[in-house]
């Protein structure tokens, strides 16, 4: 849970002339933008045009790729994060990210895959674990669905069940964002329905980034819309804005879809 | 609807089939002809003597391969100690750290040393190991086997665990996990039944090499109690005893081989049943 | 994909230039039949509006079906702007409608001696119509708004009219139920610019998406310096 002293006016995540290089190949340009605490933020745009990149540069995830470097600056919550001495373990705790497929850990029961961001970092008090597995639990949405059956293998579950549970395992480590990497689009539209009801329901607790490929999606869930393309930021606003009477032409030419 | 040229089809098809039923059927014969012979010439031999007592003197009937069956274990053991180890860590490096440049040289002199012929380890350690200590020992036969399991365990640990998906390794990752806690508490902790499988069946692998083990335990008609002493081992029991002119060393030889193949069957049964897919899911 | 969702959206603009040219053809007709008291022609008015009727129906059935393909931004104002012009466009359709009846009814008695200034509020108010239109088809949202302005001449110019059969009726008692006639004309004409009005508030709305309606007369003439 973010502490209480954060005020919903200071935005969570702050970047400042972003630039994300893989080897010699520049695929975020420029990036600017002010992401709002405890609402959700999308981010909308056509294939390759830097999205994930981005959002993966949030939780310093993109550093996974070989030859991944960046520029510029990041703040979560006014706190560099990619500042010498930061660890990127230490960033993820603080952010967290759910991905498009679902990937609940395979020898582990639904119970465990919960607390598995507790227990390998150190939790050992059984007592606490079990409140905060219910607690998950419950703020994605599947405590009643799974209750019963705790100790099954988290794989016996179907696969809006499982994209739900990666979401507690996320949630249980208590990230003050969540980041989502096309949480839905594996899943059929009931599953893409509880989903998003989800989202609707955490925002109130957490600062969500979603991308989607999806415009009617960021046009339900997000308060926030931001529309990229070929790495650039091209637009940033009020997701109403961006969907009804967007400022530029390159974002009405998208959501319109005369391109993309 | 029948073609003009229906029947000669059905005959081809017959005949295709039964070609290939031939030929599933010669391969299977040696390891029938193989079983049959060990049967029967050397299941007279076996009894609870031939599991605990130790080789009579030159042409005493009677008498057993109970150190040489224990020797095996003790070298195999102390083989694992060294190729598991350094060959699962080693597969480990493989394939979650190391440069392109590096893993490829790795990789390929593991290849290589896999198909190095066994009496070559031999050799070498017998130089490295035997030659300074002065004398033929238990460790130099484990070390020997274990050396050969090293490129063997390292290839089969890193392929299995490059099967682990990518997905994993990214989740443990986002939520804070640290990198060497991800490998071992996810990635291997996914795969260990793959490994384990590498493991046990390069163990069958080496418990029957006899090469590298005339040069390094070279063989012993005792126990052995010190690492540091010669030792028997099964597959040099079978050697010494068939190259000898008593019929009933010869029969002891065909037990031995009978036994020494039963331990290598039962490691590969064993495995199958711990790859077992216990919901019957996945085909065989 | 797209093509298909294009042309639904072109079909939606071409039907409502066909209902507006329809009901502009329909106020035309009822205000002739009126001035040269013409039964037939009357009653043909009123047989036609069942054309721009349907029209409003079509209309909104297409824009309902474009609708379930979630549009955005500009295809989003098209279509439910499209409902509303069409929805203006038939209620000044009925509103001709009323004009061929007193035209019709007048046709039948002797006419009033007086001099009204119909044909010319009639000619306004068609005017505010097809300049709206205009707007509408030539993404012109300045001329658009240049139309709300005129709403106060119509109503001025009706205010006169009324004055003067008001006149009329107190100095010729018997000619009462005329006057009421061309009183009930002169009202259905003001209307006719209202729902003109509204067609330029909207096609306001579709090219600059700013809501004009409800606001200040004083505010509307002019667009604003900045869009928000």
């Amino acid at each position: 849970m973010p502490t209480d002293s954060t005020s919903t006016l200071t935005p969570a995540l702050t970047a400042r002339d972003l630039a994300v290089f893989f080897g010699s190949h520049q695929v975020l340009k420029n990036v600017s933008i002010d992401i709002a605490a405890k609402a959700v933020t999308a981010i909308i745009g056509p294939s390759g045009c830097g999205k994930s990149t981005f959002l993966r540069s949030l939780n310093r995830m993109h550093e996974l790729v070989p030859e991944a470097r960046m520029t510029g600056d990041i703040r979560l919550f006014g706190d560099d994060i990619y500042e010498r001495n930061v660890e990127p373990v230490i960033v993820r705790r603080r952010v967290g990210m759910v991905f498009q497929k679902s990937n609940p850990f395979p020898t582990m029961s639904i119970a465990e895959n919960v607390t598995v961001g507790l227990r390998l970092n150190g939790l050992r008090d059984k007592k606490l674990l079990t409140e905060r597995t219910e607690q998950s639990l419950q703020m994605a949405a599947l405590w009643d669905e799974v209750k019963d059956r705790l100790h099954a293998p988290a794989i016996s579950l179907s696969g809006g069940q499982q994209q739900r549970l990666c979401i507690a395992r996320a949630l249980a480590v208590q990230p003050e964002v969540l980041l989502m990497d096309e949480p839905a689009s594996a899943l059929d539209p009931l599953a893409t329905q509880k989903i998003e009801d989800l989202i609707i329901e955490l925002k109130k607790d957490y600062t969500i980034v979603i991308v989607t490929h999806n415009m009617q999606q960021a046009a339900r869930v997000s308060d926030f819309t931001a529309f990229f393309y070929l790495g650039e930021l091209v637009e940033f606003g009020p997701t109403k804005k961006i969907f009804t009477n967007p400022s530029q032409k390159r974002t009405e030419d998208y959501v319109t879809g005369r391109f993309g | 609807m029948t073609a003009p040229n229906h029947s000669w089809r059905k005959f081809k098809n017959v005949f295709m089939q039964a070609l290939a039923l031939v030929c599933a059927l010669l391969v299977v014969a040696p390891l029938v002809l193989v079983f049959y012979h060990l049967i029967k010439e050397g299941f007279s031999a076996i009894n609870w003597a031939f599991f605990t007592q130790l080789p009579k003197p030159v042409g005493e009937p009677g008498g057993g391969m109970g150190n040489a069956i224990v020797g095996t274990f003790v070298v195999l053991a102390q083989a694992a100690l060294l190729g598991v180890p350094v060959g699962v860590l080693g597969g480990v490096f493989l394939s979650e750290f190391g440069g392109s440049k590096l893993n490829w040289a790795i990789r390929f002199a593991a290849d290589i040393l896999n198909g190095v012929p066994s009496i070559t380890w031999g050799i070498v350690v017998y130089a490295l190991m035997v030659v300074p200590m002065k004398g033929f020992s238990a460790l130099a036969g484990g070390v020997v086997l274990g050396m050969m399991m090293i490129p063997l365990v390292m290839r089969t640990t890193e392929e299995v665990l490059q099967l682990v998906p990518g997905g994993y390794r990214e989740a443990a990752l986002a939520l804070g996990i640290a990198k060497w806690k991800t490998i071992v508490q996810i990635v291997i902790r996914t795969a260990l039944k793959g490994i384990v499988t590498g493991v046990l069946l390069a163990l069958a692998r080496v418990a029957g090499e006899t090469a590298p083990l005339l040069f390094t335990a070279l063989g012993n008609q005792h126990w052995s109690h010190k690492l540091n002493e010669p030792i028997s081992a099964m597959p040099l029991q079978i050697f010494n005893y068939a190259i000898s002119p008593y019929d009933d060393w010869h029969r002891q030889a065909w037990a031995g081989a009978l036994v020494l193949l039963l331990l290598v069957l039962s490691i590969n049964v064993g495995v199958r049943f711990l790859t077992r897919d216990r919901f019957g899911a996945r085909n065989h | 994909m797209d093509n298909h969702f294009e042309s639904g959206l072109d079909s939606l603009r071409h039907k409502l230039l066909l209902m507006a040219s329809h009901t502009e053809t329909a106020v035309n007709q009822a205000v002739q039949a009126l001035m040269q008291r013409d039964y037939d022609l009357a009653l043909r008015v009123k047989a036609d509006d069942d054309v721009i009727d349907r029209c409003e129906v079509e209309i909104d059935e297409l824009a309902i079906q474009l609708l379930t393909k979630a549009p955005l931004a500009t295809n989003l104002r098209l279509v439910t702007v499209a409902m509303k012009i069409s929805q203006d466009l038939e209620r000044i359709g009925d509103e001709a409608s009323k004009i061929a009846k007193r035209a019709r009814d007048l046709s039948q008695e002797p006419p009033v001696k007086i001099q009204l200034d119909l044909p010319l509020m009639a000619a306004r108010a068609l005017a505010m119509l097809k300049a709206a239109l205009d707007a509408f088809v030539q993404h012109a949202p300045a001329a658009a708004r240049e139309v709300i302005p005129c709403d106060k001449q119509v109503d001025a110019l009706n205010k006169q009219i009324h004055a003067a059969l008001v006149q009329h009726m107190v100095e010729n008692p018997d000619a009462i139920s005329r006057c009421l006639h061309w009183m009930v004309a002169a009202k259905s004409l003001e209307r006719i610019a209202d729902h003109a009005t509204n067609i330029a508030e909207d096609v306001v709305f579709l090219w600059e998406a700013q809501d004009i309606r409800h606001t200040g007369i004083k505010n509307q003439g002019v667009a604003p310096t900045k869009p928000v």
